[in-house]
């Protein structure tokens, strides 16, 4: 096991110095020149335009660039034109001069947070009602719940965030309108305030989660070694836990890892929806005001989110499935 | 098996004095083309401590009697009528509860291709132990040792670590030994195992067969072997019965059915394997055709489609009229007894040398 | 389905039987197993097959016998140029085609044919029967007198299936039918070797015979030769006139079929035969032989004799040389046997049996102390 983690940790790292460099080189090779953006208006004189080439490290080959932005990342560095930036160092954006780490930190609790939370609700939620249907299978609730998950599969979240907030937060008052959570000074605040927005994050998921869990638990109940434990008399509540659930588990598993970009794409629509301040507004406004190192650092951020989960992703369908690990 | 010296025309009801006792059994199953008579009336009997083979090929019937058996079957589809009466106790009109507690204690099973049959996501040892402690009571430490045991009884090198090994770094005998092992762990009087041997290699195949019969001779448990291979039950099988699109169309000893076989299909089945030791010149003498369709069965007997003495029965009663099996050694055949040993010895006796 | 179809319309092509048409020596199939961290690189082989050699006549069918890993079935892949040689060499009618391109290939492509085991697998649902056979005919541009479709027709006839079914799908044929099928298939170039690998194994026994009968048939009318594979002992004696053992991607033993199923001198043989089930409760005496244990993996193959592991009568000049394949004294000729410590020529019931499984020996020592 030890040997299977140390793998896919060291895996990971490169895939991650792999993802950097080809961002790294993509921003690179742009037709836009970035002191051109930096500077304003001031880029009539060709020797201003110099001066800021010189200050941002641009007058250097492009692989000595890189590596000066990689090692930033890890011991911070002191940028050519005197400014010191502690690590880690993703720059200092073109918009408002402030360095981005601390802008960084500041967004991403939100984001996390709904990706967490979304991902937590959609699994109970989706694999619970798969799992009712196939101990159901063929009866009412089976064909009720099918019905509903066809519908479920067509709504979007700006379509029923506003519904949502409209139903449950103004018209009832159940839940919170969602806020960015503060889980420092107030984790219960925190926490109601992020209800909805998961809630409604994981309405895009569940139905197809549910749908999932029904045809993987349903095939697991006809394999053979389901028929050899119920041959030896345990009873169909332990084989349906013990064996056809270990078995979709893990499927479902390796789903939840294949659909881990797509939660994130999930959570920065929701962050648009309920109005929150996470890295997805500040990628787009990024992307808006052309802040190159600012879309750098939150491309390497979620990719780096994305493989962190991944691993534990793997972690999880290493532990359920002993092939994987022992061989 | 009682084998009586005349056969009768009509099936006689014994009385419970045979362990295992199946009579007329119906097992349909419900699908989008129509019904499947798997199983079309079938009747036969065990004792305890003996084997009874149960030979036919795919669609025979054979595996879905055995599932009725244990009850196993898709509640949902399968409609089963007759009677199965297993120590005294009739099982299928039985709840499911029941069948629950009998299954892996009082009858187990050993499947075919171990691999699928065991669950990969669980230690051997687990998978051995938990009828263990479901049926016996045991503690996981006692019943963790009585794995071991079992694993030792059956040949498993070091089996006190192997009984924490994953089946798949086991090799395809060693799993079939370990499934033996489970079907055994709770000294069962009834032990079926369907075509245990066919996904193993020749040299492996007769350890596993022998080790079933050393067993058996331990324990005193009954056995159903079923299998598409006559040469499996010629040394394992005390008792044969002979399976034909959902019917037993012959019953006997396993001597009877080897050496003086009287239905036309157990006579193509045994023309249709070489022998290590018959002449290679004669060509082998293989039936024709192909098995019937269980949606739409033959009417009279199954097999006059593929019989090549039809027309030595007088009018058309094989394709109109059911042949029975009579109770005991016999054939669910249309010629008279004459005329079965007359081809026997004539036409297929000289075949099979 | 008439099992009395004559072959008289086909042109058969009889090359003189005697001489040799497929020749292999020292023949080697390693496949790489990778491994390694971000860089695959080669961490093992699984020695498949490891130094074979045999011969097949014009005309003749040598059966080759083996349990699951034993090379059997990668042999005949390699035989047909399926699978491309690690070693060794593979001459056909006097030509090295062991490392030949495609093209050079072309012409005996048509000369070597194969039939797989799977008939539902190896058919393309896709395609009617007729297209399924011609489909060899068109790829190598051949133009039979009277044309494509009448040669299919002739061919389905000749394999016992209605030519009328020209059309029809793979789908709508039984197993033993799909097997026909592939025959014709295997037919249609008039090829003078077949490679058949478990070509009955998948079929119920009723309809094994059929297809054995057919195969037969095909190779005494026709003059074809045939490797044919096979782990049923009975069925590879009944069809071949020379069988090869193999263990473990090595020949151990080959020999007329007399030689090898009535006077086998290689241990393994003996445990072979001896497992075979026999369909007759009156064989008791043959020699019982149980081994122990299953067959070890290619991967790291034992050293010396490799069935030194399992055998009985391994000593350790068994671990330290390996054993060539040779003719022993008292065989006849052409009967090579690779052991150290050769057996008896004989299937006789021994005094003791031989049980080396521990679970067998345990139980029959308990029992033969209290009877």
């Amino acid at each position: 096991m030890l040997r299977f983690l140390t793998r896919r940790v060291l895996g990971a790292i490169v895939i991650l110095l792999a993802i950097t460099a080809v961002t790294y080189f993509l921003f690179f090779v742009l037709p836009s020149d970035p002191a051109r953006l930096a500077c304003g208006k001031n880029c009539s004189n060709p020797d201003v335009v110099k001066a800021i080439h010189h200050r941002m490290g641009l007058d250097l080959p492009v692989y000595q660039q890189y590596w000066d932005y990689i090692r930033g990342i890890f011991v911070g560095r002191h940028m050519p034109d005197g400014q010191n930036c502690p690590a880690p160092c993703f720059g200092f954006s073109f918009v408002n001069d402030q360095p981005i780490w601390p802008t960084l930190t500041d967004r991403y609790p939100t984001t996390l947070s709904l990706a967490v939370g979304g991902s937590a609700a959609f699994l109970v939620i989706g694999v619970g009602l798969g799992m009712l249907s196939a101990w159901q299978q063929g009866k009412t609730f089976d064909r009720v719940a099918s019905s509903i998950s066809l519908v479920g599969n067509s709504v979007q979240i700006y379509f029923i965030g506003p519904l949502a907030i409209a139903l449950f937060a103004d018209n009832l008052g159940w839940l919170d309108h969602g806020h960015d959570p503060t889980w420092g000074s107030d984790p219960t605040g925190s926490f109601s305030g992020l209800v909805l927005p998961c809630l409604v994050m994981s309405v895009i998921f569940w139905s197809n989660y549910s749908r999932q869990t029904r045809s993987l638990m349903v095939e697991q109940l006809a394999e053979d070694h389901i028929r050899t434990a119920r041959a030896k008399g345990m009873s169909s509540r332990y084989v349906f836990f013990r064996y056809a659930l270990r078995g979709a588990a893990a499927s479902i598993i390796t789903i939840f890892g294949i659909d881990l970009g797509s939660v994130f794409g999930g959570a920065i629509i929701t962050e648009a929806t309920f109005g929150l301040h996470g890295l997805g507004t500040l990628a787009v406004n990024a992307v808006l005001g052309l802040d190159l190192p600012m879309e750098m650092a939150v491309m390497i951020f979620s990719a780096s989110a994305i493989v962190i989960f991944n691993i534990l992703v793997d972690t999880a369908y290493a532990i359920i499935d002993p092939r994987i690990r022992l061989s | 098996m009682t084998i009586l010296t005349k056969p009768e025309a009509e099936p006689v009801p014994q009385g419970s004095e045979h362990f295992l006792s199946v009579r007329d059994l119906y097992v349909q199953f419900a699908t989008e083309d129509g019904t499947v008579k798997a199983v079309d009336g079938l009747s036969f009997d065990l004792d305890r401590g003996k084997t009874l083979g149960i030979v036919g090929e795919s669609g025979s019937g054979k595996s879905v009697t055995n599932m009725a058996i244990l009850g196993l079957h898709n509640p949902r589809n399968t409609t089963i009528a007759g009677e199965i009466v297993l120590d005294g106790q009739e099982l299928t009109g039985a709840s499911p509860k029941t069948l629950e507690k009998l299954r892996g204690k009082k009858m187990s099973m050993v499947f075919q291709d171990s691999l699928t049959a065991l669950s990969p996501y669980y230690t051997v040892g687990r998978q051995i132990a938990e009828p263990y402690m479901k049926h016996m009571g045991a503690s996981k430490k006692e019943a963790r040792d009585r794995a071991v045991e079992m694993l030792r009884r059956v040949g498993i090198p070091q089996p006190q670590t192997r009984v924490d090994d994953y089946p798949h770094q086991f090799s395809g005998g060693m799993r079939q030994r370990a499934m033996i092992a489970m079907a055994l762990v709770c000294d069962p009087d009834l032990v079926i195992a369907d075509e245990p041997t066919t996904a193993l290699d020749v040299t492996v195949q007769a350890q596993i067969l022998d080790l079933l019969k050393d067993l058996q001779q331990e324990s005193g448990t009954s056995i159903i072997l079923i299998t598409h291979d006559l040469g499996v039950i010629a040394h394992t099988a005390d008792d044969v019965v002979v399976m034909y699109a959902g019917r037993a169309v012959e019953r006997g000893t396993v001597r009877d059915i080897l050496k003086t076989p009287e239905h036309p299909y157990a006579w193509g089945l045994l023309g249709s394997i070489p022998r290590l030791s018959s002449s290679v010149d004669v060509p082998l003498a293989p039936i024709p055709g192909s098995p019937p369709s269980l949606l739409n069965p033959p009417p009279g007997c199954p097999f006059h489609t593929r019989c090549a003495f039809v027309d030595q029965v007088e009018g058309d009663r094989c394709r109109t009229e059911r042949p029975v099996l009579p109770e005991g050694r016999g054939s669910a055949c249309h010629l008279t007894a004459d005329q079965k040993r007359d081809i026997f010895i004539e036409q297929i006796q000289p075949r099979l040398r | 389905m008439s099992e009395q179809t004559t072959l008289d319309k086909v042109p058969a092509p009889r090359p003189a039987s005697g001489e040799k048409l497929l020749e292999v020596t020292g023949l080697q199939k390693y496949f790489p197993i990778n491994g390694g961290f971000i860089f695959q690189r080669r961490v093992g082989d699984v020695r498949a097959v490891d130094g074979v050699d045999f011969h097949i006549n014009a005309g003749e069918s040598l059966g080759m016998v083996g349990e699951s890993g034993c090379g059997k079935s990668t042999t005949g892949r390699l035989v047909t140029r399926l699978l491309e040689p690690t070693g060794g060499k593979v001459s056909y009618a006097g030509k090295d085609i062991t490392h030949s391109s495609r093209k050079e290939l072309a012409p005996i492509r048509s000369e070597i044919q194969m039939i797989f085991q799977d008939p539902y697998a190896s058919l393309n649902p896709r395609q009617t029967v007729g297209s399924i056979i011609a489909g060899p005919m068109e790829i190598n541009g051949i133009n039979p007198t009277g044309g494509r479709e009448r040669r299919v027709r002739e061919l389905l006839e000749i394999v016992g299936l209605n030519p009328e079914h020209y059309n029809r799908f793979p789908h709508e044929f039984s197993g033993g039918q799909r097997q026909r099928i592939g025959v014709a298939r295997a037919l249609a170039l008039d090829p003078k070797l077949i490679v058949a690998d478990e070509p009955v194994s998948a079929l119920d026994v009723s309809i094994q015979a059929q297809v054995v009968n057919l195969l037969q048939k095909v190779q005494q009318e026709l003059g074809i030769a045939f490797l044919f594979i096979a782990h049923d002992l009975a069925i590879v004696r009944h069809f071949s006139q020379r069988i090869a053992v193999m263990y473990l991607g090595k020949i151990v033993e080959i020999g007329d079929r007399e030689s090898i199923y009535g006077g086998p001198r290689h241990p393994y043989t003996h445990a072979l035969l001896s497992s075979s089930p026999e369909a007759d409760p009156d064989d008791d005496g043959r020699e019982r032989i149980r081994l122990a244990g299953d067959v070890p993996s290619p991967i790291n193959p034992p050293s010396g004799c490799r069935f030194r592991t399992r055998c009985w009568k391994a000593q350790d000049k068994c671990a330290t040389e390996e054993p060539p394949l040779v003719r022993l004294g008292g065989n006849a000729e052409g009967h090579l046997t690779a052991c150290h410590f050769p057996e008896e020529p004989t299937i006789e019931a021994r005094e003791e049996d031989i049980v080396l499984d521990p679970a067998l020996a345990a139980i029959e020592e308990a029992a033969d102390e209290t009877p």
